[in-house]
């Protein structure tokens, strides 16, 4: 009474009716096809009692269906029936019955994933416009049904047909149907086979033979079905002598005429200029720096950009999570607010120097996110080298520190920032220094009006810095025409 | 005289074997019902699997052989004196196809010596793929290797044609890099990781007027450390992929034990692939990537920089912080299950869903699949206390296997 093909949908009818005159596991032959033992034939009608189960059990039966063990009707009719009486839990792995179907439904999925692995087609003639394909396979359940639809998702361009003892599925011009299995079909020899066989014995490595790893993947059970398998004793044969011949070969003198090809493409390669005399040149040089350890865990060095001639230089901490992946200063959260900051007081993010006192992002890895780590004093001493470059080469009227490590890169005073925001020092390089907040220290602020009160000093600091590069431009300018 | 075509595929998949990565899952769900051939998206297929242990999934070659670097570890450096091959376009082309049609593979992945410049090598590449994707609308899986120092824009299309691309960052630290393959450069190896990066969320996004950007590695990058070459300690790799997950989202590290290469170069060892130690490495990467431990904590069960190779790294770090157990089964938290030795992911979910039904006993677990030789020690459950066993001293020794017997000569 249970078809070879659509079997979840019929055995399902059969329970569901079954089920709906409570009639109990043990009075069911499933075995006869879902009749009553004995006494008298399943009613016809659906009895009164309705059942409902959740998803998990229809996944769980629309896999064990497939199994080749007789009593998975049965087991599965089991399960339907605690599910509806409420005995325990009959689909959980630490459940007797839950166990066995679990590991039916695992066999089941393996049986269909080796199937869609280990089908091999040979190309078959045919006179139609459509390339024509043919398998062989022996699989353990009846898995060819459910697992047909990858076939005709993968192969929609081409007719095929794998045949297996039982049931035979083939996809011609777009319609996929089935008809009974039965002997293997006499399939010709495929051209592809020799490249296959030889791309299989290429790509085996003879120094690291892990058999049981093979076979744990590749049961020997379906290796007659798959010609590569026929080339394993020879390659392993062969495996140990060409390990062994490798170690006596030792290490071999190099290829006459290596030499010159590999100086040649490293003299293509950037290097480093002692004593850069422009701004490129000094960034070419620090994108190769390895002053500290940094760069060692950084994407890459983050360079100053900007106005090369800029009057006011704007020198943070160090390049962030974003700055770092994208190799730009102030690209980040913080350096949103800084642009913001300087448009609110009518300064062009453009027209002037944006860096940074260390070039490299300092951080610990925690799962998915890089968390950002201060730069020690020492991390900061050797990045001055970079700092001193970009200030002597933009030569800028001010430079404005953001935060404690700018302000002591610049000035080389670790005091708090507190008591000398707004207040102009005289840097290490003998110039201005205007001290202000770090944008990511505001944004680290956890109270609203505390963000508010030090984004506006900020904003205050930004527009004391561009007075002041006016008035130091008008003054110069004053110089000049009084000459 | 040319060589043969199959004489050529023998010489640039023999060069193309020390890649590890084979992966072909995840990435765009794709298939052929509306045109063209091919199908991808799920879980990946191994198609094969050679006495290596390495399965096969993918076409995996190389375009040339040739290279201009002269990278110590590699069989295709200049100075070797391998022999040397290399396949058209179209050869690439019809290879994988054949092969795919006949089941044999998930598609094609396609590595290169760098021939010319590194920017003509990644444009011959990006073109076979390109023929493959527009040409002959494959719907198949494509694995590009992407070569150091490529120009963006090439990275940029490649990352329109492929699944995953990778680049390999070689080995744990800049120094063993720059000594050992003195053309490649590690800043701009992670330069090339961070764009693939940027360039993957861009393509998450919508644009501005709500249309999805066009698609870029759908399956995400991956890359791959030589174990063995250098001096690298483990502790030190571990460190280095933790910082390649956290930066640049990386699906994989792959760990491949330096093993002896035919014409080697003097200056690395010729010794056994160290595959323990490849093995403990693998575990460690998981427990980092799956069950919530950092590098830091791994290293505690470490011993002068070394995973322990008696017993495995979840093992070797419980042993050290044995104060945390014995942990109660019925009532610890997800997180804190994830760390008994013995319970894998999959086991600690059943657990979770098994115990809203009611307390569980030994035989339970037994059931769902937990390894109780290895988690006994560690849990408490209604009929099971491990006693004094998780303060044995002995306790290492039980899972470790014997030292060996000493015979007279």
């Amino acid at each position: 009474m249970l078809p070879d093909r659509g079997l979840p949908a019929a055995w399902r009818a059969l329970a569901r009716r079954a089920i709906s005159h409570r009639i109990p596991p043990d009075r069911i032959d499933w075995q006869g096809g879902g009749n009553l033992f004995a006494d008298s034939p399943l009613p016809t009608e659906t009895g009164p009692h309705e059942v409902r189960v959740g998803r998990a059990f229809l996944e769980l039966a629309g896999s064990v269906l497939w199994h080749s063990a007789p009593e998975r009707f049965d087991l599965l009719y089991q399960a339907l029936w605690r599910v509806d009486r409420g005995e325990g839990a009959p689909l959980s792995a630490a459940d007797p019955l839950g166990q066995r179907l679990g590991l039916m439904a695992k066999a089941v999925g393996r049986d269909i994933h080796k199937m869609h692995a280990f089908v091999r087609f040979r190309e078959l003639p045919t006179d139609g416009r459509r390339r024509s394909f043919g398998a062989w396979f022996e699989p353990a359940h009846n898995t060819l049904e459910p697992g047909s639809t990858f076939f005709v998702k993968r192969f929609a361009d081409m007719d095929w047909l794998i045949a297996t003892p039982g049931l035979t599925a083939r996809y011609a011009a777009g319609r996929l149907s089935f008809e009974p299995g039965g002997q293997r079909p006499d399939l010709p020899d495929d051209a592809s086979a020799a490249l296959w066989a030889t791309y299989f014995a290429s790509i085996f490595n003879p120094a690291r033979i892990k058999l049981g790893a093979m076979r744990a993947e590749m049961p020997k059970k379906y290796w007659k079905n798959l010609p590569e398998t026929r080339h394993i004793p020879a390659m392993l044969a062969d495996a140990e002598a060409r390990v062994e011949r490798m170690r006596e070969a030792g290490a071999t003198p190099p290829r006459p005429g290596a030499g010159a090809v590999s100086t040649r493409y490293r003299a293509t390669m950037p290097a480093p200029a002692d004593l850069p005399a422009t701004l490129c040149e000094a960034r070419e040089a620090a994108m190769q720096c390895r002053r500290c350890g940094l760069c060692e865990a950084a994407t890459q060095t983050v360079w100053g950009e900007g106005d090369s001639s800029a009057r006011l230089m704007i020198v943070g901490e160090q390049p962030g999570d974003r700055e770092d992946l994208a190799g730009r200063p102030f690209v980040g959260p913080a350096g949103r607010l800084l642009r913001e900051a300087m448009r609110g007081v009518e300064l062009d993010p453009d027209a002037v120097w944006l860096t940074n006192a260390v070039k490299h992002f300092k951080f610990s890895s925690r799962g998915k996110r890089r968390i950002h780590q201060k730069p020690d004093r020492r991390e900061i001493e050797h990045c001055r080298w970079w700092l001193g470059l970009e200030l002597a080469l933009v030569r800028p009227r001010l430079a404005l520190a953001l935060g404690a490590t700018a302000a002591l890169a610049l000035t080389g005073d670790s005091r708090p920032l507190a008591s000398r925001r707004g207040t102009i020092e005289t840097g290490l390089h003998g110039g201005p220094v205007l001290l202000t907040w770090h944008p990511s220290h505001i944004l680290r602020m956890p109270d609203r009006a505390g963000q508010t009160r030090l984004r506006h000093e900020l904003e205050a600091d930004l527009a004391a810095g561009r007075r002041h590069v006016a008035a130091a431009a008008r003054q110069s300018t004053a110089l000049l025409t009084a000459d | 005289m040319k060589r043969s075509l199959q004489d050529r595929l023998a010489i640039l998949s023999d060069a193309a074997k020390y890649d590890a990565s084979c992966a072909s899952s995840g990435g765009e769900k794709r298939d052929s019902r509306k045109g063209g051939i091919g199908s991808s998206g799920g879980s990946g297929i191994c198609h094969a699997y050679t006495p290596d242990g390495r399965c096969v999934s993918l076409l995996k070659i190389l375009m040339t052989n040739f290279c201009i670097f002269d990278c110590a570890y590699c069989i295709n450096r200049v100075s070797s004196n391998v022999e040397r091959a290399r396949f058209s376009v179209d050869e690439v082309v019809t290879l994988t196809l054949e092969f795919y049609r006949r089941n044999f593979v998930e598609g094609l992945f396609l590595s290169s010596g760098v021939i010319r410049s590194p920017d003509q090598t990644m444009a011959d590449m990006v073109r076979i793929v390109r023929t493959l994707r527009e040409g002959h609308q494959f719907k198949g899986y494509v694995h590009l290797k992407t070569i150091p120092d490529a120009a963006p824009e090439l990275i940029e299309e490649a990352g329109r044609w492929a699944d995953r691309l990778s680049i390999n960052i070689e080995l744990p630290l800049d120094a063993s890099v720059r000594r050992l393959a003195p053309e490649k450069r590690p800043e701009t190896i992670r330069t090339a990781m961070a764009q693939v990066r940027l360039a993957r969320e861009a393509a998450r996004e919508r644009t501005h007027t709500g249309r999805k950007a066009p698609r870029f590695a759908p399956a995400g990058q991956s890359t791959q450390m030589i174990v063995g070459a250098d001096g690298a300690d483990d502790v030190a790799i571990l460190n280095a992929s933790s910082r390649l997950y956290s930066g640049y989202r990386l699906k994989r590290v792959y760990y491949s034990a330096f093993s002896p290469i035919p014409d080697a170069s003097a200056a690395l060892p010729l010794v056994e692939p160290p595959l323990l130690r490849e093995h403990r490495l693998y575990q460690a990467d998981w427990l980092i990537r799956f069950y919530g431990f950092s590098a830091g904590e791994i290293a505690t069960g470490a011993l002068a920089g070394h995973l322990d190779l008696h017993v495995d790294p979840k093992l070797a770090w419980a042993l050290q912080h044995r104060a945390e157990f014995p942990l109660d089964v019925n009532r610890a938290a997800r997180d804190r299950l994830l760390r008994v030795p013995g319970f894998g992911v999959r086991t600690v979910d059943r657990i979770l869903e098994a115990r809203r039904h009611g307390p569980l006993r030994f035989a339970d677990l037994v059931r769902i699949g937990a390894s109780m030789r290895k988690a006994r020690p560690f849990i408490d459950l209604p009929d099971w206390s491990p006693g004094r066993l998780i303060d044995d001293a002995r306790l290492r020794a039980r899972f470790a296997p014997p030292p060996e017997q000493l015979r007279l000569l």
